[in-house]
């Protein structure tokens, strides 16, 4: 059958909207009855990816692809890329400004925790062109 | 799921005018108006009682027992709630509200706070076990925890396992009673006098423990007059020596009094049900790494702001501190024997669910996606949904149709105008260049 498909614009200039699109998806992966470990894998997952698009990238789109074996979660954006990104999965390192800091965000979770919440990480990125991060979460496997 | 959900919520079909009033409130969407009448839908209710506060017709109610139910025991004992000393605007003297309230008909009466004080004894105790999920949620509030068994199921292992102060308190009471009494505990009525619907509900039908240790509930409200009028009756030297809880336990009633007595620094006291919804939220998205105790009380005010309660919440949250005031945190609490945990697991009930099939429920939810398309988003309730969104999860459970929607039926109307006015028009003189005239003639 079709996978189930949802398109999502994350705004970069609010930062207390982000998490608005992985409350949805959280919405949506209850009415379908999806496991709760599951839902909170991918709600946890999916909201350090928005904070990370609105912190760095100022905004983009979401689209989430979801299956009863699996749940699909395409973040792209256009900011400034990342330039290592072996040191971006280290966690504590941050590039985020002071500002955002002062706000309770860039300890450097961002990436590790993702990456720790989903099944598969993909990460693409180009300097000066932006970044495309794909999180995969398998239904079968997360039932912890 | 064999269990069936009793609920203490109750519509006044009569008095209920058809308005979107509580519709718009309801914080778990339990309610739809249908055949211009409020449903509620028992399985989604969880008794919070928003219901009872925004209807202007007083259409929603709550099952309490009458006063009557004492003559089922040989042995009464009240069991207050310290959200009933606020209530009075005449005396702040908790003693004489007690000896007041005990001679409405009751043997004896016990303070709930002693319960509380109990709770907070062994919040701080497991609180420092580190045994808890962090945050750990305050089990206090029946309808928090109940909203938790339907929405946040991950939250769940979040909630600390005590009993409610009601139901320590109501163990010890009894205890007590057989006592003094020599009767047997089946022969002696614990009655809690709650500022709730939804700890009605909880001794009805427990989510957490296997029987409730209180026979009835009497209503703050139904019993407010009659208290009113006895306390103005009563001599200084008629008072009794009722009370002996400490201000710990009873600022339970208020919000932040619970955080505060769990001892733990990074506590937060969350009152109002849309704002525990989104307290809830926001740890489920693990935003809330920085605190460890969350109390969260369904009512605004917390317990003084039931809606069964008489007074202003505010007022009542202002005169619980100054009765407090000259008592000390901690006085007489309960025997060290009680068992203070659940004996029972609460249980997730996925009832948002569109299917128990996953398959089904996506076809369902790509079908509720297209349906919620085509709908205004207005959000007016007319269709008897209290969204678009639900009304679209309506119609795909099989509920509601889409002309339910007021906006829909118009266009549907004006298509069938149209079609009419068509249909009245002159023919066309050529009427060979039409293949469908005859169609058309027939309609």
């Amino acid at each position: 059958m079709a996978a189930l498909t949802m398109h999502y614009t994350v705004d970069g200039n609010d930062f207390t909207l982000a998490g608005d699109c992985s409350s949805k998806v959280k919405k949506s992966l209850t009415q379908l009855g999806f496991d709760p470990a599951t839902i909170r894998k991918v709600a946890i997952a999916m909201y350090e990816g928005e904070i990370n698009m609105v912190i760095h990238a100022n905004g983009g789109f979401i689209d989430v692809s979801i299956e009863p074996d699996k749940i699909v979660a395409v973040l792209n954006d256009h900011g400034p890329g990342i330039a290592d990104i072996n040191k971006a999965m280290q966690e504590g390192f941050s590039t985020a400004s002071n500002k955002v800091r002062e706000l309770g965000f860039g300890a450097g979770m961002g990436l590790p925790n993702m990456k720790k919440y989903s099944d598969e990480m993909n990460i693409s990125t180009k300097i000066g062109e932006g970044t495309i991060v794909t999180l995969t979460f398998y239904t079968n496997k997360t039932n912890n | 799921m064999a269990e069936t959900y009793w609920h203490s919520v109750t519509l006044d079909k009569d008095a209920c005018k058809g308005c979107t009033n509580c519709l718009k409130h309801c914080p778990t969407q339990a309610i739809r108006i249908q055949n211009r009448k409020a449903k509620i839908l028992k399985e989604r209710c969880i008794d919070c009682g928003e219901c009872i506060r925004v209807c202007p017709y007083h259409a929603k109610k709550a099952v309490t027992d009458s006063f009557d139910i004492l003559k089922n025991y040989k042995y009464n004992v009240a069991l207050a709630a310290p959200a009933f000393c606020a209530q009075f605007s005449k005396t702040e003297n908790i003693n004489l509200m007690l000896t007041a309230l005990k001679k409405l008909g009751f043997d004896d009466v016990f303070e709930v706070a002693r319960g509380a004080q109990k709770a907070s004894e062994e919040t701080r105790k497991l609180m420092s076990s580190g045994e808890l999920l962090s945050p750990t949620i305050s089990s206090a509030c029946p309808a928090v925890v109940r909203l938790i068994a339907i929405r946040f199921p991950n939250l769940i292992g979040n909630i600390i396992p005590l009993r409610a102060p009601m139901e320590l308190a109501a163990i010890q009471a009894r205890k007590e009673a057989v006592e003094k009494s020599g009767l047997s505990p089946d022969e002696i009525g614990i009655i809690f006098i709650s500022p709730c619907a939804a700890k009605v509900t909880e001794i009805r039908s427990p989510s957490n423990v296997k029987n409730s240790e209180v026979d009835a509930v009497l209503s703050m409200k139904d019993i407010y007059l009659k208290l009113a009028q006895t306390i103005n009756k009563i001599d200084e030297n008629e008072i009794e020596n009722l009370s002996f809880s400490g201000k710990e336990g009873i600022l339970w009633a208020v919000p932040g009094g619970e955080a505060v007595a769990s001892h733990v620094e990074r506590q937060i006291a969350v009152d109002g049900i849309q704002n525990v919804i989104q307290v809830f939220e926001d740890i489920e998205d693990g935003k809330l790494n920085d605190i460890e105790y969350v109390e969260a009380l369904a009512c605004i005010g917390g317990c003084v702001g039931g809606p069964l309660t008489a007074e202003n919440s505010f007022v009542a949250c202002s005169r619980l501190k100054r009765i407090c005031k000259p008592l000390a945190d901690e006085k007489l609490g309960l025997n060290d024997d009680i068992v203070a945990q659940w004996d029972k697991p609460l249980i997730y009930r996925p009832i948002m669910n569109l299917d128990k099939d996953i398959n089904i429920a996506m076809e369902k939810m790509i079908k509720l996606e297209e349906i919620y398309d085509r709908l205004p988003k207005l959000d007016c309730g007319s269709c008897g949904s209290p969204t678009c969104r639900s009304l679209a999860e309506d119609i795909v459970r099989g509920y509601a149709k889409e002309t339910d929607c007021i906006f829909k039926l118009r266009e549907r109307l004006s298509s069938f105008v149209n079609e009419m006015v068509q249909i009245d028009k002159p023919k066309t003189e050529d009427y060979s260049s039409d293949k469908n005239n005859n169609d058309n003639g027939s309609k």
